[in-house]
């Protein structure tokens, strides 16, 4: 046993080091980027787990569900949004089951510090039929690692663990144990299992349904799960929310607590707590999901539910000590000083001579001669061009949506098409629709910012970037007269500006590529 | 006992470095500890926080609630008024007051420091002067963890211990700059304070902090200093307005 100072994240990334991992795949997204990378770190000198950027989450997952296949412990990492893009190949998994065990650890991001939305991977859980376990702390993400593991592969089931920002980017020390040994190689032997034609997923959906009996029997009975009646008053504290709650209360409160941190949810721990109690407040950060199971469409009879849907707690954004307390009816405290209205505010913004600058002000340039042009635009560094003072992106959606949507926008008559894409995005999500735009001949033009990293998220490797990049675009069958190559450089720009005019002018796909390497990337090697 | 820091700054000015000095002094120490922070979007020259708490009895929230915070430790000065409606009644501010100016409506900055000054629990001290004293300008933030330092449970060389370990990799000269960052920090956090404790005003007090060598700072000069202020109205002026740094001994 030794003490370690651990986030969150990597307490989850130790933990499925100490639960024998032979693998770990993941694509970079906030607050999820950090277990990948711890036990990449943590690894590196042995050599001896598998640890290499995917391109997507979908791929992650299923290079994940192969290593299941072949008999050995896998952790599978990614933001919330990231499961969307997974979602096919999680879903199935469900039903081919595991071999050796498989974790996905999924983070969410309540309150949007870095997300487009602040979606609940609980849903997610509940809605492909597998246990999902919710840390509160940095020792509960280490321990609940082994056990995920373990539950895995007796039960040859997936297994989630969903984090939120709070616990993945937060530290404290952690107690840990010894390793347990990896698996040896041993592919499956039920082919069928692993076949889902229709005759076969049948047969293996009802092999999934037919688990749930045991998985709720699991969650009723586990320490996670802790029932504590006093008072006529009682809380239900999902994960994390526990520890809001618990700031707020003496030891000898009269509340009655369910703390939650094991799913599919205790129905009869709820039961009981309801039958006690004449009011329920419900903390959870994310959906309310708990709140709307348990109200359900009429509301409970004797019982009054409190919680997101209610007012007693907002609908949306994360949850704190202070929100809390008021829904607990409790006064404020007191402060030395009240707040300070009207601060200016500090917004993110692109590093100073950062590539996409010099993009971006060429590429606003090149379309000043059209009447409000929009461009479409894609999730990485780039987006703050969205801000002041550039101002030159107008969307920004999902992981490669710039190159669909400005090939739908086309079709329907709308030019300019320009999309704006990173060269990580790119291989992401953006080879897709423009293999689709070159095959369909669409007039638009797309712009891919390579900076030879995975900037965003911490300067990872890109999978598409220099000649590899290139490769790919030519590969979709453009017309090679219409891929240009910029450097975007101040020096440059009347240069960029009249390369970028002349594809706008040109009917028909066309891709620049804007190639300088990010000031992080080269600071950092 | 348990003793809750926000650390404000901005993206880029380390406040990370600043959290594992004490979170590795509080693990040292036997205290719980739990320190929340802010990766991602907003460390690009954003606002960004950290919520440390340290205590002999377990924490629960990560994030420490409005009216518990024991004090705001900001390595920028415009970044204190994000977080000080957290401060309780007799928490305390200890601030940089080298601003760090990304935004165009940065306000001004004469205004900013009385705005600050006004707060009795303060401690201010100009980082960029010592921290360029010390060897580097990006040692400003282990020049705050000095400053901070005469406020907390820990000793000097529980901290020096972990500001070593922190720079280690980089070598002995780092090393040698972020060590006389950290005790330049903790000299002119208590130099300042003891001008102010013997009567001197706050701004004029990290004004003179300034223009003083840090070599030198000691808090037994200081009621000399106030004296001589007090005696001599233009003295500070005439301070401010030489080319050089004056011994505190002077
Ligand atoms: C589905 C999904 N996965 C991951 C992310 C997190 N994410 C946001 S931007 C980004 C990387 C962008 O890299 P690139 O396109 O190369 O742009 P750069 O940041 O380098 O400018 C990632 C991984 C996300 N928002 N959505
Ligand atoms: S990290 Fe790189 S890509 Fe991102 S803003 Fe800075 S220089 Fe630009």
């Amino acid at each position: 046993m030794s003490k370690e100072i651990l986030l969150g994240d990597e307490a989850i990334g130790l933990g499925a080091i100490h639960a024998g991992i032979s693998g770990v795949y993941g694509y970079p997204g906030t607050p999820s980027t950090e277990i990948f990378e711890f036990i990449e770190r943590r690894t590196k000198k042995k050599g001896d787990v598998h640890a290499f950027w995917s391109t997507n989450e979908k791929v992650a997952y299923e290079e994940a569900l192969g290593m299941s296949w072949a008999g050995k412990r896998v952790l599978v990492c990614m933001k919330h949004v990231g499961l969307n893009v997974a979602a096919d190949a999680f879903m199935n998994s469900a039903l081919t089951g595991t071999n050796g065990g498989l974790v996905l650890a999924v983070a969410d991001d309540p309150g949007m510090h870095s997300s487009q939305n602040e979606q609940d991977s609980r849903y997610f859980a509940q809605f492909a039929l597998i246990p999902c376990f919710e840390p509160r702390n940095q020792q509960e993400s280490y321990d609940m690692m082994l056990e995920a593991f373990e539950m895995s592969e007796e039960l040859a089931i997936p297994v989630m663990v969903r984090l939120i920002t709070r616990i993945a980017h937060s530290r404290s020390a952690v107690t840990t144990q010894s390793a347990h040994p990896q698996n040896p190689l041993n592919p499956t032997k039920e082919i069928k299992r692993w076949t889902l034609l229709p005759s076969n997923a049948r047969v293996q959906y009802a092999h999934l349904t037919d688990k749930q009996p045991e998985l709720l029997k699991r969650a009723e009975n586990s320490i996670h799960n802790e029932l504590e009646l006093r008072g006529k008053r009682g809380v239900i504290s999902c994960g994390l929310s526990e520890n809001y709650l618990r700031e707020n209360l003496d030891e000898d409160h009269d509340l009655s607590i369910l703390s939650i941190r094991q799913y599919p949810m205790p129905a009869e721990k709820i039961r009981t707590l309801v039958e006690h109690v004449d009011e329920l407040l419900i903390l959870e950060d994310g959906y309310p999901l708990v709140e709307n199971t348990v109200r359900g469409l009429f509301g409970l009879i004797g019982t009054e539910v409190k919680g997101r849907m209610t007012g007693d707690l907002p609908r949306t954004g994360e949850l704190n000590p202070d929100l809390v307390r008021e829904a607990l009816g409790l006064p404020k405290l007191e402060t030395a000083h009240s707040h300070t209205g009207d601060i200016a505010l500090r917004p993110p913004a692109l590093c100073k001579g950062c590539p996409h600058t010099d993009s971006f002000k060429a590429l606003n340039e090149a379309l000043n001669t059209f009447e409000d042009p929009q461009v479409f635009s894609d999730i990485g560094c780039y987006t703050l061009a969205a801000l002041p003072p550039l101002e030159a992106i107008h969307s920004c959606v999902a992981m490669g949506a710039s190159i669909g949507m400005a090939a739908g926008a086309a079709h329907a008559g709308y030019s300019p098409a320009v999309a704006a894409i990173g060269d990580s995005t790119f291989s992401h999500g953006g080879i897709t629709p423009m293999l689709s735009a070159v095959q369909q001949e669409v007039n638009l033009n797309v712009l891919i910012l390579d900076n030879d990293t995975v900037a965003m998220t911490g300067t990872q490797r890109s999978m598409s970037t220099g000649r590899a990049l290139d490769d790919i675009v030519h590969g979709t069958g453009i017309d090679p007269e219409h891929v240009r190559i910029i450097v975007p450089l101040p020096k440059n720009h009347d240069e960029n500006v009249k390369i970028m005019r002349e594809e706008l002018a040109h009917e028909g796909p066309s891709v620049i590529i804007a190639r300088r390497t990010c000031i992080e990337a080269i600071k950092g090697h | 006992m348990q003793k809750n820091i926000i650390l404000a700054g901005v993206g880029g000015q380390g406040i990370l470095s600043v959290a594992y000095v004490f979170d590795n002094a509080a693990l040292d120490a036997g205290f719980f500890f739990k320190q929340a922070e802010v990766h991602g979007m907003a460390q690009r020259g954003g606002a960004v926080q950290s919520n440390l708490r340290y205590s002999d009895v377990e924490i629960h929230s990560d994030v420490i609630p409005e009216g518990r915070c024991d004090m705001v430790l900001a390595v920028e000065p415009l970044e204190v008024m994000r977080y000080w409606h957290y401060l309780k009644p007799d928490g305390w501010v200890v601030t940089s007051i080298t601003p760090y100016v990304n935004i165009p409506d940065y306000p001004e900055i004469d205004t900013l420091l009385a705005d600050l000054a006004a707060f009795p629990h303060m401690v201010m001290v100009d980082t960029g002067h010592l921290a360029r004293a010390a060897g580097n300008l990006r040692s400003q933030n282990m020049v705050t963890v000095g400053a901070a330092s005469n406020l907390l449970e820990f000793t000097e060389e529980q901290l020096l211990k972990h500001v070593e370990g922190l720079f280690a990799r980089k070598g002995e000269k780092v090393v040698a700059v972020n060590r006389k960052a950290f005790l330049y920090g903790r000299a002119a956090g208590a130099f300042f304070r003891a001008l102010v404790d013997g009567g001197l005003d706050a701004v004029k007090a990290v004004k003179l902090c300034s223009k003083i060598k840090p070599e030198t700072m000691a808090v037994a000069l200081a009621p000399a200093w106030v004296e001589r202020l007090r005696n001599d109205e233009a003295l500070l002026d005439t301070i401010l307005e030489s080319g050089s740094d004056v011994s505190a001994e002077s």
